[in-house]
């Protein structure tokens, strides 16, 4: 093992920590989607994600920015305002050697895009799906978007008078097959969960609450530092344990629970709530609500179904990318075709 | 009164939807081929499944006019609710044959045409066991009646059963039957009392067959090399898809390991379908989506992005009567004007015009070649007249040349040029250079936005950076000015002219022989795409007066030429509008250039 590990500087792609660097944020000072961001390139340089096979997929607001904060060399598609789920779809379905990295934000997937970030699910496409929930607009200057909780507070004093919609909720209800909530401040989960969301074939949802610094950050949010840190109930501790690396760690039967993930990965859940079952669906659904009407925001690992089929074994496709085939591959013979203007 | 015509009238057929008659519509217009003679079909039909009016017009010409006539000879009248209605569209000398319980009184009580009454009620019941098959076989009954007046051979009939029913014996059986008591019927009950004789012709239809543009558009969009299709289904255009899924399953599914080489998903609405189109088109492949109207305002939005961020794309869009959902099952050109600038801010898109079913078959395969080499949306407009209704078409061509991938960048090539910048105009003719994901090299990775971008696609609000690429996409307008289908002219150095694109042409065709007898000579252009050809302008400019015929209410394509055109010819152009929603005919076309022709002093526009 130890012979076989990779020099210190470089990951097991070969590739150095700077390689998963992007362009300097353009976001606010102390913007949590600046934390995510970080996290996210560790994520990427310790999973080993091949720069070129990443298709890094947004929408519109200040979350859909990021993507050029990180990993620079690839490939990058900042959208139109909610509709990034449909334009990842079609890139995995022409290529489906692709990593399809989408960031969204609350607006981005819980208002505007409702109707896409539904059907993704619903779909399972193979992708990797972020929110980075603030519960404000941030580029309009701080309106209240849709995952906003009741009874929240804007900055001037606007109570906000409607239900939040719960992402998380939401995708575990319309059959998701990875759902996780994290908070941009908390890179010890956040790290892991990622790389299991990559390691995944499914979509895979992470709720990441992100402070607004600059229009969501005081007393009477829900969506604050303060308020995220004394309200966070974390299920569990993860570890992400790489394919083929040894699983060393002991611990005391029942208290972690083991998800081999579709790659051969693992996730290691270290278990907070002693109860908690990741694959149970119903339980999962129990907890966000039970959570939620108690006031405190869950997060960790909440559901997990490694045994579903996605998008792209469902359409059958050819192991070549749709893209690279070309006339012989698609065109029909001349004598098929002779014989199909005769039929006609 | 009775009129007289062999091969030359059109037989109009009133029934209920839902209730059977389209495969006795179809045996009727294959067997009337089977004669020889040049037919064409058109289905007027609700926005319904089942229970309300439908039509159906057989429209047989010695000339192989396909356009729609406004006279009906005949009427098969099969539909009680429409009976009062029906009578008086007959012309006079016309012939009517109906179900013998309708009351002739009042308006359908008429002197000058002949009636057929025939009792299909009871024919039905007395040829047809009782069952599900009964109310279907009704309208066989009538495909014998006329049969026999008609004086078609019953073995031809038989052929087009049986390629209707192919592979089916017992339908065959059975449906032949139900001919056979409405021939029987009118050997032994009607006596021919009216003018009308089909008699078999040569040299007309040799090698032709019966198509609809959808198919067709389907067929090129199978050897256009298309791999991901994702649509929302609406009237007109969802046979287009359907048919593209027939093929891709008959023909890109691998028989041993049962995988696909194509992707058809049907999205949530249309936003959803021209966004997966970019995103696989982005990635490389090449990809579709059909609409109608209603679809194409949701599409917008995207059409936008496609625009700006330079991404391939073809868009059909399969025109039905609008605003809003409007007719859906009726036929209009009223998305030309919409179309060409779909989106908010300075847009142009190429627009591809077809006519026939073979120009359906051509300019979807020639769509995806344009759409990769101007890496840009193609919307290709047919109407629900040329995509739903069949046509009489040569057969279509196997392709004999590749695909056009257009400008990209592979890995080695990357290596060869160094330093690239995806929106670098290095050809100077406005298009760019682009890689696609997944290129193994480090200097592939681009990012692709509809926002604000530079030379080397870095987000800028640089004002000089803006309006340099508003003008370099302008340029690239330009180049695709003379690579899109050029206009069809037919010119004899005539002072009139008409103009016209798309299904007005069969009307025009018609038009133009009816105005020779009533001696005006007329020459010809057709449009078939966006960016107008330099070429139109030359036509006008050698004509005194030049008609601009379509089927909107706004005179949509005169609007685009006025924009266009110098000034000193603007002068030139009249406006020729159709838009009740039916397909257009050739007196549509005649009449007003006749009275204006006849009367040039009160010419308005």
């Amino acid at each position: 093992m130890a012979s076989n590990a990779p020099p210190a500087n470089v990951n097991i792609a070969g590739l150095s920590r700077e390689i998963y660097k992007g362009l300097p944020t353009t976001l606010c000072a102390g913007c949590g989607h600046n934390s995510i961001t970080n996290h996210l390139i560790k994520a990427l340089y310790d999973y080993g994600v091949q720069p070129h096979l990443l298709a890094k997929m947004s929408g519109i607001g200040c979350s859909s920015k990021t993507p050029a904060y990180f990993v620079e060399r690839a490939h990058g598609f900042n959208g139109v305002h909610g509709r990034m789920p449909s334009i990842a779809t079609g890139a995995k379905l022409a290529n489906r050697e692709l990593m399809i990295l989408g960031i969204s934000g609350d607006g981005d997937t819980a208002s505007i895009g409702l109707g896409q970030y539904c059907h993704l699910i619903r779909r399972n496409l193979d992708c990797t799906y972020i929110v980075e929930d603030n519960g404000c607009y941030g580029l309009t200057k701080g309106q209240f978007s849709a995952t906003a909780d009741l009874g929240s507070v804007l900055k001037k004093g606007q109570k906000n008078e409607f239900e939040m919609i719960d992402v998380c909720g939401l995708a575990i209800e319309l059959g998701a097959t990875f759902v996780a909530r994290s908070f941009s401040g908390d890179g010890k989960q956040l790290v892991p969960l990622l790389e299991a969301a990559f390691a995944h074939r499914g979509t895979a949802v992470l709720d990441v609450i992100s402070p607004c610094v600059t229009f969501n950050d005081h007393e009477g949010s829900t969506k604050s530092y303060a308020y995220v840190k004394e309200h966070d109930v974390a299920l569990q501790s993860p570890d992400f344990i790489r394919t083929g690396a040894e699983i060393v760690v002991d611990y005391e039967p029942g208290t972690v629970q083991d998800i081999e993930l579709e790659d051969g990965s693992h996730i290691l859940l270290r278990k907070i709530d002693r109860e908690y079952d990741a694959t149970d669906r119903i339980g999962a659904l129990r907890t966000v609500h039970e959570t939620r009407d108690r006031g405190e925001l869950v997060t960790g690992l909440l559901y997990v179904n490694t045994h579903a089929t996605d998008l792209v074994a469902r359409e059958r496709l050819v192991q070549t990318p749709l893209a690279r085939l070309g006339e012989d591959d698609l065109r029909i013979s001349r004598d098929d075709w002779a014989k199909l203007m005769a039929l006609a | 009164m009775i009129a007289r015509a062999t091969n030359d009238l059109t037989i109009r057929v009133a029934t209920v939807n839902g209730s059977g008659s389209q495969s006795s519509n179809l045996v009727l217009t294959n067997a009337i081929f089977r004669l020889g003679i040049p037919v064409a079909p058109k289905n007027v039909f609700p926005s319904n499944i089942e229970g309300l009016p439908t039509w159906f017009d057989v429209r047989l010409s010695p000339q192989g006019y396909q356009c729609r006539s406004r006279e009906v000879d005949i009427l098969v009248a099969l539909n009680a609710t429409t009976w009062h209605n029906d009578v008086p569209g007959v012309k006079p000398g016309g012939v009517i044959v109906h179900e013998a319980s309708y009351p002739l009184s009042g308006p359908t009580k008429r002197d000058d045409v002949t009636y057929y009454a025939v009792p299909f009620a009871e024919l039905v019941k007395a040829h047809v066991e009782q069952g599900a098959m009964r109310k279907y076989l009704v309208n066989m009954i009538y495909v014998g009646v006329l049969t026999e007046l008609l004086g078609i051979d019953i073995a031809l009939v038989e052929d087009a059963m049986r390629a209707q029913f192919r592979g089916k014996a017992a339908a065959v059986v059975s449906n032949m039957d139900a001919v056979r008591a409405g021939v029987e019927y009118a050997r032994t009950h009607l006596e021919k009392r009216d003018g009308y004789r089909l008699e078999p012709m040569t040299g007309k239809t040799d090698g032709l067959m019966f198509m609809d543009g959808n198919r067709a558009a389907a067929l090129g969009a199978l050897m256009g090399g298309c791999t991901v299709a994702a649509w929302y289904p609406i009237t007109p255009s969802s046979s287009l898809c359907e048919s593209f899924i027939q093929l891709c399953e008959r023909y890109r599914v691998d028989p041993q390991t049962n995988q696909r080489k194509f992707a058809v998903i049907q999205a949530e609405d249309e936003l959803a379908a021209i966004g997966m189109v970019f995103g696989a088109t982005w990635a490389g492949a090449r990809a579709m989506t059909s609409t109608s109207g209603p679809g194409l305002s949701l599409m917008a939005e995207f059409a936008g992005l496609g625009y700006f961020a330079e991404l391939p794309g073809v868009i059909f869009d399969v025109q039905r009567a609008g605003p809003s959902t409007g007719l859906p099952t009726r036929t209009m050109q009223a998305d030309l004007a919409f179309v060409h600038t779909l989106s908010h801010g300075d847009t142009k898109h190429i627009v591809l015009l077809p006519g026939t079913v073979r120009e359906s078959y051509e300019f979807s395969m020639a769509a995806f070649d344009l759409a990769d080499r101007f890496q840009t949306p193609v919307f290709v407009l047919s109407d629900l007249d040329l995509g739903m209704n069949l046509w009489l078409t040569p057969p279509l061509e196997y392709p004999e040349r590749g695909f056009d991938r257009g400008k990209v960048l592979s890995a080695e090539d990357l290596d060869r040029v160094g330093s690239w910048g995806r929106y670098r105009d290095v050809d100077r003719d406005g298009i760019a250079y682009r890689t696609l994901p997944g290129t193994p090299h480090v200097n592939a990775g681009f990012f692709t936005r509809g926002s604000g971008h530079d030379e080397d696609a870095r987000y800028t609000e640089s004002p000089e950076v803006w309006q340099r690429t508003l003008d370099r996409l302008a340029r690239k307008y330009e180049t695709a000015r003379a690579a899109v289908p050029a206009p069809v002219v037919e010119q004899a150095g005539h002072a009139v002219a008409i103009l016209a694109f798309g299904t007005t042409h069969h009307a025009v065709v018609e038009a133009r022989a009816s105005l020779r007898e009533n001696g005006i000579e007329t020459d010809y252009l057709r449009v078939r795409a966006l960016p107008l050809s330099p070429e139109i302008a030359a036509f006008i400019g050698r004509h005194e007066r030049v008609y601009v015929v379509e089927q909107n209410r706004d005179g949509q394509l005169f609007g685009i030429l006025r924009a266009e055109l110098p000034t000193h010819l603007i002068a030139r152009l009249r406006s020729v509008r159709h838009y009740n929603g039916v397909p257009i005919d050739a007196s549509a076309v005649a009449d007003p250039i006749l009275a204006a022709e006849q009367t040039p002093a009160v010419i308005a526009e």
